[in-house]
């Protein structure tokens, strides 16, 4: 079995992986980050995005060999105790219900925002194209997401 | 109202998991030894299985184990239950197949349970399962709602002739005839309630494992209700007494009815693990959802409404064919019957209601409780005839609405159909929603949208529910097989904080929060000092778990319950320390003093003084500050209101776009208004998901599923919705003890046929009057297109 390096929140990390392994179950069955879910089989939902050297990615449709080297930030790498002003923001404005899409929401989310600083409600709207929530009828996620990218501005953080 | 109290728009203690990843849902638990099941299912809707041969495949690397149907009968493994026994009109029982958890000779249902290979990875798992040679001999398959009822259609069981399951009716037959008879003007109409699938974002899973040294079996399941499970489970199916089987439904990502049912693969894992030794985890792959998850929906109906010359309604009659699929579901067979049929008074004073539902079995998916469940089809039927028959009787269709409601002071009010509404005010949701969504500004929105070539159009719609379900002697005299009441206990730690056992569960609404903002304000503490827990049996004394709407008026009245008796005990625990008569004993804010006096003592000494019993009523009291009750409800509760939205249509396209959205509801007390917004926010994506764009689809010679993956069902996307203007007005449940009715499902019923109704004004310029759901973008291409070659034909 090949064994596969990169980098993940931080951390150089190294496992063996069959060649059919998805970069999702990787992150899931060899490194114990279950944050990242599966919610689909198609690439269609978006529970599984996480960022591959600064750019969202569905973890599911990439095999983890292709992501040798790269360096990786999952859910679970955005913050260090204090929430990320994007995940602080999805919970003042209740953008999560079950939270099973919330990580893939996020990640995506603070992708937009890092591509364009100051969404409208219409650029959000497409932009989640690929990601599919169930719960909340998108209403209260894309006034997170606007506020997420105020309060990012604001920090000029990612 | 305190800032953590009721009312108040606390932000969820949840959260924080869920945000940074930390969430544990049943696929993110692994146990020691663990081995991984892969189902076989069938790829035929309809076929005798002839033969299986597993060997190729026990050989595989890393096989464990390979069972079929038969290896189960050998172990008396039992039939899945059905949770509610219909009678049929002559007063004989439903036809009840049996629901092995896998079929040994036939299979019903392209997705039916036909072995399971157990290895130690996933993958390994999944290639034995392919080298399986199953030999079928495929028989011809009902399909079809309303084929499957007719003479000649395909038998899906023998002991269910003409493949009817029941032929149930409900209200008073003559009374209806004999005001027919006497009618100004009949409105008829012909509708479709379309399949939908749940499509929860978690896909379900199940993970069993048993203890040799104990003899005890563990149960983690994607479930609403662990406690049923266990039940259903154990009783009927494993045979395993409750005491050595515990269920746990951990972090569970959506349900919506979904995760209500046991289904097959919680045995198949439970039993399978007790067989091996080792815990054994099944996780459904998206594909497998949609060809194993319980659907919803799946009406055929045709309905009559009589009026008097003024449209006054006289009387209703309805005829109904629903669908049950191959089996019956946990909840399959009451959803058509008692969530549907006693739903169709609406909020009308209709006199007269006669009602006849016959389910029929098919080859399909079993069909069960999605999200509203019976009462969209209720207020959809009954919101689309109102509409027609408004245009029919050129009356207003506001006005007509307005004419037929049922009056303010009309409470506790009785309709035809079984239920008596305990209290509400459909005046005034109506008249908050006109105004809300600026009905009477809505011409010039048209002329505007017209001179860009747009199509607009504005509908409306009212609707009732009964949710809170449900009073145990009730439903059992109806033929539900289980009570209805929900148990709470409330543990006082010595300093002070409170741990909640509760019997729902919460799988995104929030009781972590609801509930303990209930606490925090009877305790006087803040919701920090409270938890929530929920969904473990070996935890919670007993529950009937979270569908229906019914975990606040339901579970948090038996926490209410609870919570009164732990203030009971700490009253008499206060007027030993205070030297006082219990009766002077007053509690407020979280602290308890002597009426008129400045002596008191804060409730956390309370809780102290009840485990360090040093200076305490020994002889009369025990040490000690846990309650716990059970809540068995009193009546249903009848959550109502008003839905309007507005949509324009690209007439060169025929996509619709829901520009406005406006909903009105009364839901009762509301303990946190940021929740309950969510809660109509997503029932109302789900609503207008069934009027514009889902829809389960099977090819009706073949019961191949047409629509079996996200890149062929549509779901709503954030780009399909807008942002909703969304607002409570409401009166108080009266007969339970904290006002509150139920919010979950209400933006599912209230919104399918406002949308509807909204797209039929848009294209009724065209003389278009009726349209499918979905009202896809073809659908209303291919009516805007007939109605033009009609026009140009004149």
């Amino acid at each position: 079995m090949p064994t596969v390096t990169m980098t993940v929140n931080g951390r150089a990390v190294s496992g063996e992986a069959e060649p059919r392994t998805l970069l999702v179950q990787f992150l899931r069955d060899t490194l114990g980050l279950t944050g990242t879910h599966i919610g689909c089989d198609t690439s269609q939902c978006g529970a599984c995005v996480v960022h591959l050297d600064g750019l969202s990615v569905k973890s599911c449709s990439m095999l983890a060999v292709q992501a040798e080297g790269a360096a990786v930030t999952t859910i679970e790498g955005l913050s260090n105790g204090e929430l990320q002003p994007m995940q602080a923001a999805f919970r003042e404005h209740h953008g999560l219900q079950c939270g099973f899409c919330t990580p893939g929401m996020v990640m995506s989310a603070i992708d937009l925002v890092n591509q364009n600083p100051t969404p409208s409600e219409h650029d959000i709207r497409e932009w989640l194209d690929g990601n599919i929530c169930r719960c909340t009828g998108y209403h209260n996620i894309v006034k997170a997401i606007k506020a997420g990218a105020e309060a990012m501005a604001a920090g000029g953080k990612r | 109202m305190t800032v953590q109290g009721i009312g108040a728009p606390v932000r969820r203690k949840e959260d924080r998991r869920y945000l940074t990843g930390r969430g544990t849902y049943t696929e993110d638990i692994n146990r020691p030894g663990q081995l991984h099941a892969v189902i076989l299912r069938s790829p035929h809707a309809h076929a005798r299985i002839l033969g299986i041969d597993t060997s190729a495949a026990a050989r595989m690397p890393g096989v464990a184990a390979i069972f079929t149907g038969a290896d189960m009968a050998k172990d008396n493994v039992g039939s899945i239950p059905c949770g509610w026994l219909i009678k049929n009109k002559d007063d004989t029982p439903m036809a009840e197949p049996p629901h092995p958890p896998l079929v040994p000779d036939r299979v019903r249902h392209v997705g039916d349970q036909v072995a399971v290979v157990i290895a130690e990875t996933r993958n390994q798992a999944r290639d034995a399962a392919e080298a399986i040679q199953v030999d079928y001999e495929v028989l011809p398959a009902a399909v079809d709602t309303a084929a499957a009822a007719k003479p000649g259609a395909p038998q899906v069981w023998e002991q269910a002739k003409n493949n009817v399951c029941f032929d149930w009716h409900l209200g008073d037959k003559a009374a209806v005839e004999a005001a027919f008879a006497t009618a100004h003007h009949v409105t008829k109409i012909d509708l479709v309630n379309n399949r939908l699938i749940p499509n929860a974002m978690e896909p379900r899973a199940a993970l069993g494992e048993y203890d040799r040294a104990t003899g005890d079996y563990t149960l983690y399941t994607t479930s609403q209700n662990p406690h049923l499970i266990r039940l259903l489970m154990g009783a009927f199916v494993l045979h395993l007494p409750e005491h050595k089987l515990r269920v746990v439904a951990p972090d569970v990502g959506g349900g919506f009815g979904s995760k209500i049912y046991h289904y097959a693969e919680e045995a198949i894992v439970t039993w399978a693990a007790g067989k091996l030794g080792r815990p054994v985890k099944w996780v459904a792959d998206r594909s497998e959802s949609f060809i194993s998850d319980a659907h919803g929906r799946d009406h055929v109906s045709h309905a009559e409404l009589a009026m008097d010359q003024n449209g006054k309604f006289l009387a209703l009659r309805v005829a109904t064919i629903a669908n049950v699929g191959a089996y019956l579901s946990t909840f399959s067979t009451c959803v058509p019957t008692y969530l549907y049929a006693t739903l169709l008074a609406g909020v009308y004073a209709t006199p007269a209601i006669y009602a006849e539902v016959k389910t029929v079995f098919t080859n399909t998916v079993p069909v069960d409780a999605y999200r509203g469940a019976g009462r969209p089809e209720a207020t959809y039927l009954l919101e689309r005839l109102v509409d027609k028959a408004a245009r029919e009787m050129k009356i207003d269709r506001v006005e007509l609405r307005r004419r037929n409601l049922i009056p303010r002071d009309a409470f506790p009010y009785q309709t035809p159909v079984a239920l008596q509404y305990d209290s509400g005010d459909y005046q005034s949701t109506l008249e908050i929603a006109l105004k809300n969504s600026d009905w009477a500004g809505f011409e010039s929105r048209r002329a505007e949208a017209k001179k860009r070539g747009k199509l607009r159009g504005i509908g409306i719609s009212t609707y009732i529910e009964a949710c809170g379900i449900a009073p145990s002697a009730v439903v059992g005299s109806l033929g539900a097989r289980a009570g209805l009441y929900e148990s709470a206990a409330i543990r006082v730690h010595p300093t002070g904080s409170v741990s909640v056992m509760t019997g729902t569960h919460s799988h995104g609404q929030g009781h972590e929060t609801t509930f303990a903002q209930i606490v925090a304000d009877t305790l006087g503490m803040p919701i920090e000092n409270v938890d929530i827990v929920h969904g473990d049996s070996s935890k919670i004394p007993f529950g009937m778990g979270t569908y229906g709407s019914r975990s606040l008026a339901v579970g948090g009245s038996a926490i209410v319950k609870a919570l009164d008796k732990i203030v009971k005990k700490s009253k008499r625990i206060a007027a030993h320390l205070l030297e006082a008569s219990e009766a002077d004993i007053e509690f407020k804010d979280g602290t308890f003093s002597v009426a008129g006096t400045d002596r008191s003592v804060p409730f956390g000494q309370i809780a102290l003084t009840a485990y360090v019993p040093h200076n305490y009523p020994i002889t009369e009291l025990e040490p000690g500050l846990e309650e716990s009750a059970f809540y068995d409800p009193l009546n249903f509760t009848y959550p109502g209101g008003c839905h309007i939205c507005e949509v324009e249509v690209d007439p060169e396209t025929g996509v619709t776009e829901v520009v406005k959205f406006t909903a009105v509801d009364d839901v009762g007390r509301v303990i946190n208004p940021m929740i309950v917004e969510g809660q109509v926010h997503g029932g109302l994506a789900q609503g207008i998901g069934q009027a514009l764009y889902e829809i389960c689809v099977y090819d009706k010679e073949s019961g191949q599923i047409l629509s079996g993956s996200y890149n062929d069902y549509t779901m709503p996307r954030a780009e399909h919705l807008p942002s909703f203007t969304v607002e409570t007005h409401n009166t108080m449940c009266t007969h339970n003890p904290l006002g509150s009715k139920g919010v979950g499902e209400v933006g599912a019923i209230g919104s399918p046929p406002a949308v509807i109704n909204a797209v039929i004004d848009a294209l009724s310029p065209l003389g278009i009057e009726d349209i499918e759901m979905p009202a896809t973008p073809q659908r209303a291409w291919r009516l805007i297109q007939t109605a033009g070659m009609a026009r140009a034909a004149e």
